[in-house]
């Protein structure tokens, strides 16, 4: 028995060793500081390089100009100006236009002849870049708010639907079928079982229309607007006060943010039954 | 009430499932319906409870359903089929909720199944906070929330451990000691088969065919301490299930 020789043979030799670990990685781990770490880093080395003359004013102003430009927009009150613009547009065009999408993804979902009629329609017009149509709605709603806030709802409207209606088919078949066979009606349903069930495609979906809709809305308002943060980043532009454009970049950076914060918040409390 | 399959047909494309399915299904006992995989039991059962309409022959109710029955055909799955968003108390409500109740009421029906269940302290969890016999018990919960006349069951059973399996069947057997109620329980389980029924339907392989019914006369309570005959229905059945479950084993599944 040549084997458990062996085996004997080296259990004499040695103790045995530990078997080593091989598993791990592949999982990323908060570090929460490193963010904010490289954020400071470049914004230091930004700031250096224009002191120093390294970065000449003309192509880049350093950050703390961009800051003085955005105090005084504080200060004369015209944040608030342009800011409320923007905003209400932003409200307006994103509320309507989700609704609207909800409500077309739903029957889309739901009707046959609804998928039949309006499903082509809304696959060919969603990859329309919207901005493409400005002029369009200019013609069509006018050079005032109306163009603007078209422009955004039609912009949110195409993915809503799209994700609501993926999402509508999505929903767990069983679950329909156990609700038929406890002799719901048709409206409990859909409110308790396919919208519930729909909510974990939809409000992605929410997030890529925010995102949309602040594209839009900036280029909605180099366009005829007198207040707005895009038309206050095209006038700062237009007359090269790099300093007050880079204020505005940094005012459309919160707003994105802070819609995906919402969003994140919303989500949480919408979806707070998945694991 | 009593249900009574006359000439059940029914297929999908161009594929027989089922042929021609006479079967009385008595109220206050539990028939069991057992065949190779594949051959309709599923489908018969959908059937029975009208989420499929068979393409020839009828189901046929004889006799009202009793008094205070909400939903007279009503399903326990495989898959539990619980909402996950709604809590074990949201999930039994959810049934109740299209027959007008008044908040007392609705809550008097919950709290006396959830107790019947032995759910009560678990009513605010959701649904992915309970292993899979416990989502089992939330569904037999909602299922008795209704009154049922018939209860029809598709597997509910497979889709546990073979402990929790044997926990649930003894619950099973517990509640129709107490309630009688009527039952259709779909398995390809033998041993849960001769547990529970006390009429067995044997079908054979696709197109699915009533093969043989066996009674059983022992009374479900008394079955534990009866182990070698049951054992002997089962060798029986399993006897007869062989070559079918062979066969329909080496089939294609589009063939």
């Amino acid at each position: 028995m040549p084997l458990m020789w062996n085996w004997s043979m080296a259990e004499r030799s040695d103790r045995g060793r530990p078997v080593a670990f091989r598993g791990g990685g592949f999982s990323p781990r908060p570090l929460g500081v490193v963010g904010p770490l490289v954020f400071i880093a470049v914004l230091a080395f930004w700031e250096a390089g224009c002191r120093t003359g390294l970065i000449p004013p003309l192509v880049l102003p350093a950050p703390s100009e961009a800051l003085a430009a955005l105090a005084h927009l504080v200060e004369t009150g015209l944040l608030w100006k342009h800011l409320g613009a923007s905003l209400q547009r932003l409200l307006v065009g994103w509320t309507l236009g989700t609704l609207l999408g909800i409500a077309v993804g739903f029957s889309i979902g739901l009707f046959s002849l609804a998928r039949a009629g309006l499903a082509p329609v809304v696959a060919a017009i969603f990859p329309i870049p919207k901005i493409a149509l400005l002029p369009l709605f200019v013609v069509w709603f006018g050079i005032g708010e109306g163009s603007k806030v078209a422009t955004i709802l039609f912009g949110t409207f195409f993915p809503t639907v799209v994700a609501t209606y993926g999402g509508v088919d999505n929903v767990d078949r069983n679950l329909i079928r156990m609700g038929q066979s406890f002799g719901l009606s048709w409206l409990s349903i859909v409110r308790k079982i396919i919208l519930p069930g729909a909510l974990p495609a939809i409000l992605p979906g929410f997030r890529i229309s925010a995102a949309i809709a602040i594209v839009l809305l900036v280029a909605a308002e180099m366009i005829g607007a007198e207040f707005g943060v895009g038309a206050y980043i095209l006038l700062a532009g237009s007359l090269m006060a790099l300093d007050e454009l880079l204020a505005g970049v940094a005012i459309l950076s919160v707003m994105g943010l802070t819609v995906n914060w919402l969003i994140a918040r919303l989500e949480r409390f919408l979806l707070r039954w998945r694991t | 009430m009593e249900l009574r399959l006359a000439g059940l047909h029914h297929g999908y494309g161009n594929i027989e499932v089922l042929r021609g399915i006479d079967l009385d299904i008595p109220a206050g006992r539990i028939v069991c319906i057992v065949g190779p995989s594949g051959c309709g039991k599923s489908t018969l059962l959908r059937l029975i409870g009208g989420l499929e309409r068979p393409e020839r022959g009828e189901v046929v109710q004889t006799g009202a359903p009793p008094p205070g029955c909400l939903n007279p055909l009503t399903y326990i799955f495989q898959d539990f089929a619980l909402l996950p968003w709604r809590t074990v108390e949201g999930n039994v409500r959810l049934v109740l909720e299209d027959h007008g109740f008044g908040r007392a009421e609705t809550a008097g029906i919950v709290d006396d199944v959830l107790a019947r269940t032995r759910l009560s302290e678990f009513r605010a969890a959701f649904p992915r906070q309970l292993s899979g016999g416990m989502k089992q018990r939330v569904a037999v919960a909602r299922a008795l929330a209704v009154s049922p006349a018939f209860l029809l069951m598709d597997e509910p059973l497979s889709a546990l451990d073979a402990q929790t399996r044997e926990l649930l069947l003894d619950d099973l057997v517990d509640l129709w000691t107490r309630e009688r109620f009527s039952g259709v329980y779909v398995t390809h389980n033998l041993r849960e088969a001769v547990r529970l029924g006390h009429r067995v339907v044997l079908l054979s392989r696709r197109p699915g065919t009533v093969r043989e019914i066996l009674e059983i006369d022992l009374p479900l309570d008394a079955r534990a301490g009866h182990a070698p005959e049951l054992e002997a229905h089962r060798s029986r059945l399993w006897q007869l299930l062989r070559d079918e479950a062979h066969a329909a084993d080496v089939e294609l599944v589009d063939g």
